[in-house]
């Protein structure tokens, strides 16, 4: 992954004073035509992301409620976290994240997958069923949220599901509003999975490509049963850089989960993730910044350990690049 | 790398009366699934078309059998609601954001990948540590800059601060390192500039590559919702997934309008979903095995 730094050799016949070679690595002019290329992205950079999080940062210590100010000035140590810690609002909204990344994690890995294996093994109509499972990635969540909560899992008799269940002599369900028994979960859950699974099992096709035939081949030969067996013991083993990726990616976009909450449940105490409490916190009434910053650094850390371990677990370490 | 090439055996199967009953199977599994992730879509288009009391009445309709086109006229004509304000906002968003994202990001990767500058890791580390933090840490402190900066309920608010992807810029980094350096130093020898061989060399040639990017940035742009909501305070700058957001929430709403809202949002990516597929595919496979 190193920037390659060699300098091109003289081409032959041109001379010793090719424009490259008055360029040496360390000289100005390189310097110069490097920040004519990075500058203008980097300094944005800094400013949008960098910044932010420092001051983020900086602010998680300071009492900053209701207030703009850059730089506040009342510094009170590590309240905002133990306040946050303490906040039982805060504590379950990290609970409702863990549930949710319960479920949706393990399901759309498999899905993603299954639908890639399930392409892999159909000679015909492959890209037409790709562009179908691919298709809602063009959703938003705010079109599948309208589209789940007013017509799929409406409470009321003309929604699809209830319909479908009435044929069954099934009585209506209030999937949403009523959080005994968690009906909510399915509605957010699938709702989630029709949205990402496509993208990643793009990943994976691209993934399963990748793997060289002469393995099956060999493990054919060897007198392995095609199927299962060569699935756990080639396919699953190659897949795994991929599937290590794809874990992450959806783990970190599930616990920036926002849009699908606020729209279907809204700040309910219920199923309240974290991103929806630190919006009505933080940029709601309250406006307590401090608290919010806090509490945007203690999720970062969750989340950077959880990776670090996931990826420990599955041997990320071992993974070239 | 195409997606669409044919392995001469599919992973893990031979040839033989038992791959050719579990192509079949597998065939009707996909089918079956095929017509439940479609099924949204439909629900989309057929209330759409139908009016309040059709889709309310017991019993399943399957289309209403007189289109109501006018649920389309009626939204635009429906002054609570700034729809065609709304899409305005979001086509000129999401076309700025994709324009400045690719500028930004294909010179910021190439500088990083061609110039050889001593110090050029060091600013590359800045840029893969970046990749580390996900957006929603930022948001709070974000929406401090931008509203000390006046920029609420303002494009410059909705597009600047969503234009340095460092994620881009790494993609863009890992593009131009696999870029036939013999192209560029012909073009160097030939007196033209690092930006020159950018310009007309590089960039002519990475078609493919500058659609991928375009495309996914395009749908990202067009499909959020966390920041323009914190960012426009006003209706007049609602993109229009807050426009739709506000309306779905509204204790009053006529369910017809709701999903012609819904399936003007999605048209416009639909096409592209239709038309560019090819790029995204190929972009997100890239983005998989680069990532």
């Amino acid at each position: 992954m190193a920037v390659s730094t060699e300098t091109a050799a003289p081409l032959a016949g041109t001379g010793a004073s090719t424009p490259r070679s008055r360029r040496r690595k360390g000289g100005w002019r390189t310097a110069l035509t490097f920040w004519y290329f990075v500058g203008p992205f980097f300094i944005g950079l800094i400013v949008f992301t960098v910044i932010p999080v420092f001051w983020s940062a900086y602010l998680s210590f300071f009492e900053a409620r209701n207030t703009v100010t850059p730089l506040p000035e009342d510094f009170i140590g590590f309240q905002n976290y133990t306040a946050m810690l303490q906040d039982a609002a805060f504590t379950d909204a990290l609970l409702t994240f863990t549930v949710f990344a319960a479920f949706i994690v393990p399901l759309t890995f498999a899905a993603s997958l299954g639908l890639a294996l399930l392409l892999d093994r159909v000679r015909i109509m492959r890209a037409f069923f790709r562009s179908v499972f691919f298709l809602p990635f063009a959703c938003s969540y705010v079109v599948a949220a309208l589209v789940w909560k007013m017509s799929i899992f409406s409470g009321v008799r003309y929604g699809l599901a209830n319909t479908v269940l009435g044929l069954f002599g099934i009585e209506d369900t209030a999937w949403l509003f009523d959080p005994s028994p968690p009906w909510y979960w399915l509605v957010i859950v699938t709702l989630r999975l029709w949205i990402q699974c496509g993208f990643y099992m793009i990943l994976f096709i691209a993934a399963l490509r990748q793997i060289p035939e002469h393995l099956y081949e060999a493990a054919y030969v060897d007198g392995a049963k095609p199927g299962l067996q060569t699935f756990w013991h080639i396919t699953l083993p190659q897949l795994r850089a991929t599937s290590v990726a794809v874990l992450m990616l959806i783990l970190i976009a599930a616990y920036q989960a926002f849009d699908e909450f606020v729209l279907l449940i809204g700040n309910q105490a219920y199923a309240r993730p974290p991103l929806v409490y630190l919006y009505y916190n933080t940029l709601g009434m309250v406006q307590d910044l401090g608290r919010g910053s806090a509490g945007s650094l203690i999720l970062a850390l969750i989340i950077a350990i959880v990776t670090v371990l996931q990826g420990r677990f599955f041997g990320f370490g071992n993974k070239e690049s | 790398m195409s997606l669409d090439s044919q392995r001469s055996t599919p992973v893990g199967f031979r040839p033989g009366i038992g791959a050719r009953v579990s192509r079949a199977a597998a065939l009707a599994v996909l089918i079956g699934l095929a017509v439940l992730f479609l099924i949204p879509f439909y629900l989309i288009l057929r209330n759409a078309l139908a009016t309040d009391a059709e889709i309310t009445a017991p019993g399943w309709m399957w289309f209403s059998p007189d289109p109501a086109w006018d649920n389309f006229s009626r939204l635009f004509d429906d002054p609570s609601v700034p729809m065609a304000r709304s899409l305005l906002n979001s086509l000129i968003v999401a076309v700025l954001t994709t324009v400045g994202t690719l500028f930004l990001c294909t010179t910021a990767g190439y500088g990083l990948a061609r110039v050889p500058w001593r110090h050029a890791n060091k600013v590359f580390y800045v840029v893969l540590a970046t990749l580390m933090i996900p957006g929603a840490i930022t948001f709070v402190p974000s929406f401090v800059m931008v509203s000390s900066l006046g920029w609420l309920s303002d494009y410059r608010g909705l597009i600047i601060p969503g234009l340095f992807s460092g994620f881009a810029a790494f993609l863009c980094r890992q593009y131009f390192l696999g870029f036939p350096k013999e192209l560029e130093e012909a073009a160097r020898v030939d007196g033209l500039s690092h930006w020159g061989a950018f310009w007309r060399i590089v960039i002519p040639n990475s078609g493919n590559f500058l659609a991928a990017i375009a495309v996914i940035t395009f749908v990202g742009a067009w499909n959020s919702f966390l920041w323009p909501l914190v960012i426009g305070r006003s209706p007049e700058s609602w993109t229009v997934q807050v426009a739709l957001s506000t309306f779905l929430t509204a204790q009053t709403v006529s369910l017809s309008q709701l999903f012609a809202a819904a399936l003007v949002a999605i048209l416009p990516l639909v096409f592209v979903f239709l038309f560019l597929q090819r790029f995204m595919v190929q972009g997100v496979a890239q983005t998989g095995l680069k990532g």
